[in-house]
């Protein structure tokens, strides 16, 4: 962007506002002429997505806020009214509760894009941080909203959670007692966490805005990892990336609609549909999918503080992964052995969500006993969380800053056009091509 | 070090060993092919008919449905929908149905409580005052709410009507507390209770004796009143009590998938179009 503008207004009232409040040059050179580097794959289309999740959750977050009672009493009955007698409530909500998924889908393959192209090395640190910031804001959000049915998931999946901060030394107590409001999760606690529902989501606006702001400085990444060096590596972002987005959108839209419409319940839980009751206990306390990983690390450690302190390190490692990684070549396309950990890491990661659904006493292999090692069978879920999350870690802190330093990486092109264009385009065939450029 | 070494060892059992101790087991419940199942699904209105009908003349002794308001019986998607009265409140079978429903209101002229027929703006009365009547009269247990019991359990409809028919003489070798019943499908854990050989069958006890005879609720229309033909009818109608708007919503959803659908074949072209002389 570096503060060049094409904008050229039109009318007599652009040029007006133009003198004033240029924010119709804002919105032409970050959302129109913006050049984008050309090469851009699918992977890149869940910036947009995640825009449109946001925008949903906000839209409908604010229309069930109007219906909702953030009462003990209250609240279960309130979302079941919402669903039963307000006009298409059962769409707001389902929208709203399923949205919640498909924004962690999204995020989730943003993430994994911005990993393996390396979208988080200089000079992106910050771009890349304030998308942690953003993570960080979703998961506080999304288990807040969880609690607000206050069906049996939400309640007991609250007192787990907040018991977590209550393992921490000298202050956990503290912490716990401040965040339920009192001495238990009750009214207090149900109460506080609607307010924060709904202010959550606009702190996460705000960042959100600055995640852009600071995407438009330093520019996309691209699957090469190269930078753009001229006109000719880009194109401006619409109608190009419009329209591959919004392709790209509707695609995720259908999928979406396919759990809105026919499965809404299907990634929740059924226990939430019981009203809750601090008497009794669900058999098998879970939290959402997109929690799964983070609760089998949390499980995998027999020690309560080092579990809440490795499941919070496990989000902490991603705020100093750009200077964990020691290589100069951003994209993994050039780094096949690091590639390959990467694809272990993205198992490792499944692996990781996997267990976290399941009983960890539960055999990995059915029916195979093989030996007790420490407090659990070799063969159990917790072993598998066990060595899920020291790979986990390992990637991190091991893989990336050694492979950075020991990897022989390809031959990058020299710029987004060249591996576009044929070699014969490139380089006339038997031609003076300049023979430094071969590599 | 030995009782840091055992504090460790306890705090780990209670991490990892709690939940599983804790967890039961239960049979895969049966499948039955719903008429509301599907993206096209939809409820067979004869069905719910039949269903609360069961609901009422047996269910209704002990399960409450605190959601539901005889109204809904008439909306749109109910049991009793005639397209004649869009608003449910005048359709003359929910009237009728209410009216042989006592419910609890003030006098306005006096302030004493009484007792008057309810309306279809009326909720379905609780069979008990209180819950602690409830637990009173069923041996301890509390009969659940049936408003969203369909969805609040693993398997839905499936999983009602397997349970309702699942009943039998137990197993040999299980000891069976009086006042308890065996059921496979219900969720719980009778290893404590197991005498026989190898592992303890899946399921549970359940304090709600079997409740479906055969023609213990005669049909109206000529259907054969057998206890698998009143536990689907029963499933089939608290699955609607759980999801009353399921028609609507899957309706919507069949147009928003051929909207999104043609949607996104356009944008392709579109796409293919505009990106038609870049190379990339």
């Amino acid at each position: 962007m570096s503060g060049h503008s094409n904008y050229v207004p039109k009318t007599g009232f652009e040029r007006w506002l133009d003198a004033r409040l240029p924010v119709a040059r804002l919105a032409y050179d970050s959302l129109i002429d913006f050049p984008t580097p050309k090469n851009l794959n699918y992977w890149y289309t869940f910036g947009g997505i995640l825009a449109l999740c946001l925008g949903i959750q906000l839209a409908t977050g604010i229309v069930l806020a109007m219906h909702y009672v953030p009462h003990v009493d209250h609240a279960f009955a309130s979302i079941e009214r919402i669903m039963r007698d307000v006009n298409y409530g059962w769409l707001v909500r389902y929208m709203h509760s399923n949205g919640a998924s498909m924004f962690f889908i999204a995020v989730y393959a943003h993430m994994f894009r911005g990993l393996y192209y390396g979208s988080y090395k200089a000079p992106r640190e910050l771009l890349w941080i304030l998308g942690c910031v953003i993570y960080l804001l979703m998961m506080a959000t999304a288990f807040m909203g969880y609690v607000l049915p206050w069906g049996q998931m939400s309640f007991h999946g609250a007192v787990v959670i907040t018991n977590l901060f209550g393992a921490l030394p000298i202050i956990g107590e503290s912490i716990t007692t401040w965040l339920w409001g009192g001495f238990a999760v009750d009214n207090a606690t149900l109460n506080r966490f609607f307010s924060l529902h709904y202010l959550m989501p606009f702190m996460i606006a705000g960042v959100v805005i600055l995640h852009i702001w600071a995407l438009h400085v330093t520019g996309n990444n691209n699957p090469t990892g190269v930078q753009v060096q001229s006109k000719a590596d880009t194109v401006p972002f619409h109608p190009y990336y419009t329209v591959k987005d919004g392709f790209a959108i509707a695609v995720f839209m259908l999928m979406f609609a396919a759990f809105v419409f026919f499965n809404p319940n299907a990634l929740g839980h059924p226990d939430n549909y019981i009203p809750a009751n601090p008497l009794v206990t669900p058999a098998h306390i879970v939290p959402e999918w997109y929690f799964l990983p983070f609760y089998a690390i949390l499980r995998a450690v027999p020690d309560k503080l080092m579990g809440v302190l490795l499941m919070f390190g496990a989000i902490a490692v991603l705020f100093i992964l750009p200077w964990l990684d020691t290589s100069r070549v951003r994209s993994l396309r050039y780094r096949p052995t690091t590639r390959m950990y990467f694809f272990i890491f993205v198992v490792a990661c499944f692996v990781l969500g996997f267990c976290g659904g399941r009983l960890p006493d539960e055999h990995v292999i059915p029916g195979l006993k093989t030996f007790q090692l420490l407090d659990a069978d070799l063969n159990s879920m917790v072993w598998l969380s066990r060595f899920a999350t020291a790979y986990y870690f390992a990637y991190f802190l091991i893989v990336l800053p050694v492979m950075g330093l020991s990897e022989t990486p390809l031959d990058q092109p020299k710029s987004i056009s060249e591996p576009i264009l044929s070699p014969s385009a490139a380089l006339p065939a038997g031609a003076a091509a300049s023979p430094e450029k071969r590599g | 070090m030995l009782r840091k070494g055992l504090a460790i060892a306890a705090l780990g059992l209670a991490l990892v060993g709690g939940p599983a101790l804790a967890a039961g087991s239960q049979k895969e419940p049966r499948t039955v092919a719903w008429s509301f199942s599907g993206p096209f699904g939809k409820f067979d209105r004869a069905q719910l008919q039949r269903g609360f009908k069961v609901y009422r003349e047996v269910c209704a002794a002990c399960h409450s449905m605190n959601l539901m308001s005889f109204r809904n019986l008439g909306q749109k998607g109910g049991p009793f929908y005639d397209p004649k009265y869009p608003n449910p409140n005048d359709n003359p079978y929910v009237k009728t149905i209410a009216k042989d429903f006592e419910v609890s209101d003030i006098d306005p002229e006096t302030g004493d409580v009484i007792k008057r027929p309810a309306t279809p703006a009326d909720r379905f009365p609780n069979p008990y005052p209180n819950e602690a009547a409830a637990r009173a009269g069923n041996g301890g247990a509390l009969p659940p709410d049936f408003s969203t019991l369909s969805k609040a359990r693993k398997g839905g409809a499936d999983y009602v009507y397997s349970l309702m028919t699942g009943y039998g003489t137990p197993p040999a070798g299980l000891e069976v507390p009086s006042g308890q019943y065996y059921n496979p499908y219900m969720l719980g854990d009778v290893s404590a209770f197991w005498k026989g050989e190898g592992y303890a069958p899946k399921g549970g006890f359940i304090a709600m004796p079997p409740q479906l005879t055969p023609d213990k609720v005669s049909f109206d229309d000529d259907t054969k009143s057998t206890i698998s033909q009143q536990a689907k009818d029963v499933a089939a109608f608290m699955a609607w009590a759980s999801e009353p708007k399921l028609e609507e919503r899957k309706a919507f959803g069949v147009g928003a998938m051929i909207y999104l659908t043609i949607l996104s074949g356009l944008l392709y072209v579109s796409y293919r179009r505009i990106w038609r002389n870049v190379a990339h």
